[in-house]
């Protein structure tokens, strides 16, 4: 047998989507004749045994394209790249969820994966019948999961709500159990997906452990997440996707540092489209000189650039939206609601500098999705990690600490107005 | 599990998936389980909880019998009452109905797993089955309560029961099949199929007797599958008190052979692409 456990060769995934034209005339007559030639077209495609998608312009998309690779027995690999990739699509192509549109792979061993904690939980269920119930649909069997199911409600933590159902669970605890079931999963191949995005710091710790033990333990892993630190800590070898196709495949610490430039360097050749009045043409982070950077230090102007050219004279406003490296929200801003600023109604091209106030921002990789909105809040022309930049190092006060964002403490270190005050208690006035 | 280690797949376009049947096997208990977890939420939040099972088919049975026996005045077979003949009549209908009903809206009822996880998709439908099963024995218990209350006796014919059951399954299972994997791509189909159980139903011989068909159009009333399987559930539990037709019945078995081969067809041609339609 030889010990290539995955190979994936000329891999492709296709989507057909669909986007719908921003309509604004109200006029019924138009209204129902579009909406009659989208019968008309759907109902063709159903002759055609094709499937229905909605909208008034289609599209191909290839969400992976022509990717190749082989994995050994024993080999523990991560995927890195940032949304929209193609790195669920792989894994799901990989564990038999969606059908390749072309190439092939070629699998040995037994397969499990975990595209997500609790999948198949039901809410009316007890906590223990749900680990037979999410056991089953893991493919365990029925005799795994006795075996293994002191050591599950262990690793769970929440033995003393066995027989409660789950929907009285509280989100950390339905999270835990979740995870301990998939955690005790004994396969040759297993698929992880950003299974560490949820839950607290210390149960991620916990996860983290785990994945560490199952990868020694000479099992195949292939594990997908935005976490740097995991990644590193994990993984030996990372494949790095960008745009559906595989751009680098090698040791995890180059694959880390090509992922981070592409990041840099994404901006740059991207081609972002429009909307129906505006299009945002480029975006930077500034450094106090003024010039591009995709870095920012901590309490420092917090300045960004946008280029916009708009098309006609609606106002149009900006959203911002920071997120932080597991794609969460962490800020928002709002141009025309916060500040009631709209561009000027002239067609032309315009060029608009943001001062936020400093913020104190955990070491980590942040992105922010704009959006050009044209009122009353239409989102007329969404770029999605339209600006991504690193902080490398988190001390305010140049405290000898790193706050990171992986300590799952949030991801902005707050600050006093001034020294905390100490006062003694009067026993007066109590 | 480490027997298993050495096998091998290959994953393609196209790719007809010789393991499957296999995997539909290996999958087995996650057949029990779904059906046994369909059965514990059914009643969780309800009053009268398995009551309802009991409620349900015995009320119908008045309603049919008093609609058509009493009000319509159609005839019975022999001597059999109204009611156990209505009964006989609803029991494979009642069986059959809620597996095409529940079958066809699995897949997409299921949604959450099918795009997460990978399993033999039969099985979701599959387990709807049982759960008609396991109603349909609680129907069993109401039948003979009633058989009872009449003071009738069922002789041997009873015995074959069981043969008309898996056909009312395999009636039932083939069309399910089919309007489950149609559901997925066009959900129009979610709308039609409670139609199409609302028509059956009168059209079906339920509440009547098919011996009111006239004897030149009863060939080609047995067209309709349910027919056989009913004039079966009736000939096994009036004995005979109600002798099958057999050409119409032969007939019911191909019609039946011939949905299930195109259910299951359709099903696993349509499967490979589920998660990306769902």
């Amino acid at each position: 047998m030889s010990d290539v456990v995955i190979r994936a060769d000329k891999l492709g995934k296709r989507f057909i989507i669909g986007h719908n034209r921003l309509h604004h005339s109200a006029i019924l007559g138009e209204a129902l004749v579009r909406r009659a030639r989208s019968v008309v077209r759907k109902g063709a495609d159903m002759l055609r045994g094709r499937a229905v998608v909605e909208g008034d312009v289609l599209e191909e998309f290839w969400a992976l394209r022509d990717v190749d690779f082989e994995i050994k027995r024993g080999e523990v690999v991560s995927i890195i790249g940032r949304n929209g990739a193609g790195k669920t699509t792989l894994l799901k192509i990989l564990s038999r969820i969606l059908e390749p549109t072309s190439g092939r792979v070629e699998l040995n061993g037994r397969v499990a994966s975990l595209l997500e904690v609790g999948t198949g939980f039901h809410p009316e269920l007890t906590g223990r019948e749900n680990i037979f119930l999410n056991g089953a649909i893991l493919g365990m069997t029925r005799r795994e999961v006795l075996s293994k199911f002191d050591e599950i409600v262990d690793f769970s933590g929440v033995e003393k709500f066995l027989d409660t159902p789950v929907k009285r669970y509280s989100v950390g605890m339905y999270a835990r159990l979740a995870f301990s079931v998939a955690a005790h999963l004994e396969t040759d191949i297993l698929f992880v997906d950003e299974v560490l995005a949820v839950g607290d710091a210390e149960f991620q710790k916990r996860c983290l452990d785990r994945m560490s033990e199952v990868a020694s333990a000479g099992r195949t892993v292939l594990f997908v997440s935005h976490n740097l630190a995991a990644v590193t800590a994990l993984t030996r070898r990372g494949i790095v996707l960008k745009e559906g196709q595989l751009i680098f495949d090698g040791p995890v610490e180059a694959a880390v540092a090509q992922y981070s430039l592409s990041l840099a360097k994404g901006k740059a050749g991207r081609e972002w489209g429009r909307g129906r009045h505006s299009a945002i043409v480029s975006a930077d982070l500034l450094d106090p000189h003024g010039m591009p950077t995709d870095t920012y230090e901590p309490g420092t102007p917090f300045r960004l650039r946008i280029e916009v050219e708009t098309m006609d004279t609606l106002g149009i406003g900006f959203d911002l939206q920071l997120r932080d490296a597991n794609n969460l929200p962490v800020g928002y801003y709002s141009s025309s609601t916060f500040s009631k600023m709209t561009l000027p109604s002239q067609p032309g091209r315009h060029v608009c500098t943001f001062n936020l106030q400093p913020l104190f921002l955990a070491s980590g990789d942040y992105s922010f999705d704009l959006s050009a909105v044209s009122l009353p809040s239409v989102v007329d022309h969404d770029v999605p990690n339209a600006i991504v930049f690193n902080v490398a190092t988190c001390s305010p006060g140049g405290i000898a600490f790193d706050f990171n964002q992986n300590y799952g403490d949030g991801v902005i270190a707050l600050q006093l107005d001034g020294p905390m005050r100490i006062d003694p208690k009067s026993p007066s006035t109590d | 599990m480490n027997a298993q280690s050495s096998e091998r797949l290959i994953l393609e376009a196209g790719r007809a998936d010789r393991q499957y049947w296999w995997d539909l096997w290996r999958y087995r208990e996650l057949f029990f389980i779904l059906a046994w977890r369909d059965v514990a939420i059914r009643y969780k939040q309800t009053v009268i909880g398995l009551a309802w099972a009991f409620v349900r088919p015995f009320m119908t049975m008045i309603v049919f019998t008093v609609v058509f026996g009493k009000l319509a005045k159609l005839p019975t077979e022999g001597a059999a009452p109204y009611a156990v003949l209505v009964f006989a009549g609803l029991l494979p209908w009642t069986l059959a109905s809620s597996i095409l009903n529940d079958a066809s809206g699995s897949v997409t009822g299921n949604a959450q797993l099918v795009s997460k996880v990978y399993f033999p998709r039969l099985i979701i439908p599959l387990a709807t089955v049982l759960v008609g099963l396991i109603d349909f024995c609680v129907s069993l218990v109401i039948l003979a309560g009633v058989l009872a209350w009449y003071g009738m006796m069922p002789d041997w014919h009873i015995l074959l029961l069981p043969v008309f059951v898996v056909l009312a399954v395999l009636v039932a299972i083939g069309p399910a099949l089919w309007a489950a994997a149609m559901i997925v791509k066009y959900r129009d189909f979610r709308f039609v199929i409670p139609f199409a159980v609302q028509v059956g139903l009168y059209v079906s011989p339920v509440g009547f007797s098919a011996k009111i068909i006239p004897p030149e159009w009863l060939l080609l009333y047995s067209l309709n599958p349910m027919v056989g399987v009913i004039d079966g559930f009736r000939w096994a539990i009036l004995g005979g008190e109600s002798p099958l037709y057999l050409p119409g019945f032969a007939l019911s078995l191909v019609v039946t052979a011939f949905m299930l081969w195109f259910g299951i067809h359709t099903f696993r041609r349509t499967e490979r692409s589920f998660a990306d339609m769902i």
